[in-house]
């Protein structure tokens, strides 16, 4: 699952000449079956309108990794597009549960899946180690937890101290996607408000597809604002609304209505399956 | 769980961050807690949330930690590794809130399975932040709802560590904070043991009596000599209280 982050990501060829391009061709190019796939987008930003689209071309085995599952993984998990989930907390913020992920672990539906948890502070080293070109990422966490048995840390020591601390090892996924505020023509990204790891999935990823409310002439630089520039990107898409039912501040609010709807939809195989059939498979693309 | 026994709940959470600067903030009782204590004795508490939002002030409770109004008011937003490594990690921050599935009499938290790992009957949400706000926070409080299913003589699985085995394994494992120096029940409050860590009833909740409590637990839980009974909330603390909820949706004002 790990891959080595061998060169800079090339940029798409698809994205010459400013272009930026659709969200189905971009899915189409940078994802595969059998990947290792972050979407990331801590609460807020989460790229809604991307795993949609994968679901509709209907990837298989997909490793997925996330801090937050969220109800976006719910949904690929449920869709049969993922064998294994790497994250750290995974439940619906402020309901509960999140029954697809629940009962793939509990009944393997509709297929089993096999997970790899961290604390989010572990989870987060081993994005930032990835993105930094580094093995491993080190911190203090997991000793004394039954978490250290089943998942991968090794103690490491300190050369200049003797401290014991946790080694995790990096996570270089295949695709990161994210979702941000804006582009500008040359693929430059900006995002603010809560960005949480989406810079480190970016950069620690083979490839990268970011997913933006709008494309403008240029970037105003905001306070907080983190801009990527484009030649660590590898594809640029517009998705406005593309994070619903979660949000992109300065766009959107947050759809709270729509999570705790989600607990009754998600909660019966069916009702789930009707669901996503109208509102995920038989929707207009964007 | 009562609306009574709730609101206790949350008052009683809210009076132990009196005296306090910093507090990092989960989502629902904890969050009402800590605005709750902002807007009553401590107006300048520092709140922080997982999402990266240093000082928020929202003016509403938010559903999840990372709600737009956080971020608006906050006095810095920062990402999620910088909120772990450069604000957690180092012990700055004094109180941590802590809630689980399963609880044992040191404390230690379950919120990863119920049932044996590889064949859960129930899979919990896991681990998030809480092992490192336990083991990084100067101290932590527990808010959990007491019954003999989720205060347990063994845990399904140790998640987030309170005081391990006992008196020294903090220290023993380097943990930086002292701990949950208190769990807060619908039924009372339990303080460690100075000696021993051990869990020990000294607190119950107006109209509760100690065979309650004991008859909620799932080990002999040890009893203080002189348990006392929590003041019931003020006029201001439940006015408070109930200006607070009325900012968040009824469907919404708990999670």
């Amino acid at each position: 699952m790990l891959v080595q982050l061998e060169q800079t990501p090339r940029r798409w060829p698809r994205m010459s000449g400013g272009q930026v391009v659709e969200l189905a061709d971009a899915i189409e190019d940078l994802v595969h079956d059998g990947d290792a796939v972050a979407l990331e987008g801590f609460t807020h930003l989460i790229p809604f309108a991307a795993a949609h689209e994968i679901i509709r071309q209907r990837r298989r085995h997909l490793t997925l990794a996330r801090l937050t599952p969220d109800l976006i993984y719910d949904q690929l998990v449920g869709m049969s597009c993922a064998d294994r989930l790497v994250f750290s907390w995974g439940g619906n913020p402020g309901i509960g549960s999140l029954h697809r992920i629940r009962d793939a672990v509990e009944r393997a539906w509709p297929q089993p899946l096999v997970l790899e948890e961290h604390t989010h502070a572990g989870l987060t080293a081993r994005y930032v180690a990835g993105a930094s070109g580094l093995p491993f990422g080190v911190l203090r966490a997991y000793d004394g937890t039954d978490l250290a048995q089943r998942t991968s840390v090794a103690p490491v020591i300190c050369p200049f101290t003797g401290e014991q601390l946790a080694a995790v090892p990096a996570l270089n996924p295949d695709v990161g996607i994210v979702h941000a505020q804006q582009a500008d023509r040359e693929g430059n990204v900006q995002m603010w408000g809560i960005t949480g790891v989406q810079k480190e999935t970016i950069l620690a990823s083979a490839r990268s597809l970011v997913t933006v409310e709008e494309v403008v002439d240029r970037l105003e630089p905001r306070p907080g604002g983190v801009i990527v520039p484009w030649w660590v990107i590898t594809a640029v898409a517009l998705a406005p609304g593309g994070s619903h039912p979660s949000y992109s501040a300065g766009y959107s609010e947050r759809d709270n209505s729509f999570y705790q709807s989600w607990d009754e939809i998600s909660r019966d195989r069916d009702t789930f399956s009707e669901w996503m059939r109208i509102h995920v498979l038989e929707a207009a693309t964007t | 769980m009562s609306g009574a026994s709730a609101e206790m709940m949350v008052v009683v959470a809210s009076r132990a961050l009196q005296g306090h600067r910093t507090c990092f903030v989960g989502i629902g009782a904890p969050s009402t807690a800590a605005n709750l204590a902002r807007a009553t004795h401590s107006p300048d508490l520092v709140l922080i949330y997982e999402s990266g939002c240093i000082g928020a002030k929202p003016t509403r409770l938010p559903l999840s930690i990372g709600d737009g109004g956080l971020a608006e008011t906050a006095d810095a937003v920062v990402s999620v590794p910088e909120i772990f490594a450069y604000w957690l990690q180092p012990g700055r921050i004094e109180v941590g809130f802590l809630g689980a599935a399963q609880i044992d009499r040191f404390a230690n938290l379950n919120s990863t399975v119920i049932g044996p790992y590889d064949a859960p009957t129930t899979r919990l949400p896991g681990a998030g932040g809480a092992p490192e706000i336990a083991s990084a926070c100067r101290q932590t409080l527990v808010l959990m709802r007491q019954s003999p299913r989720s205060f347990v003589s063994d845990l399904d699985f140790c998640t987030t560590v309170g005081f391990g085995g006992g008196a020294g394994d903090r220290a023993r494992l380097g943990f930086r904070g002292a701990g949950p120096m208190m769990v807060i029940t619908d039924l009372g409050v339990l303080e460690p043991d100075p000696d021993s860590c051990e869990l020990v009833l000294t607190h119950l909740h107006p109209g509760v009596d100690v065979g309650a409590v004991k008859a909620a637990t799932g080990w002999d839980l040890k009893v203080a000599d002189d348990v006392e009974v929590t003041a019931p909330p003020s006029a201001a603390e439940r006015q408070a209280l109930t200006r607070l909820e009325a900012t968040t949706p009824k469907s919404q004002a708990h999670g």
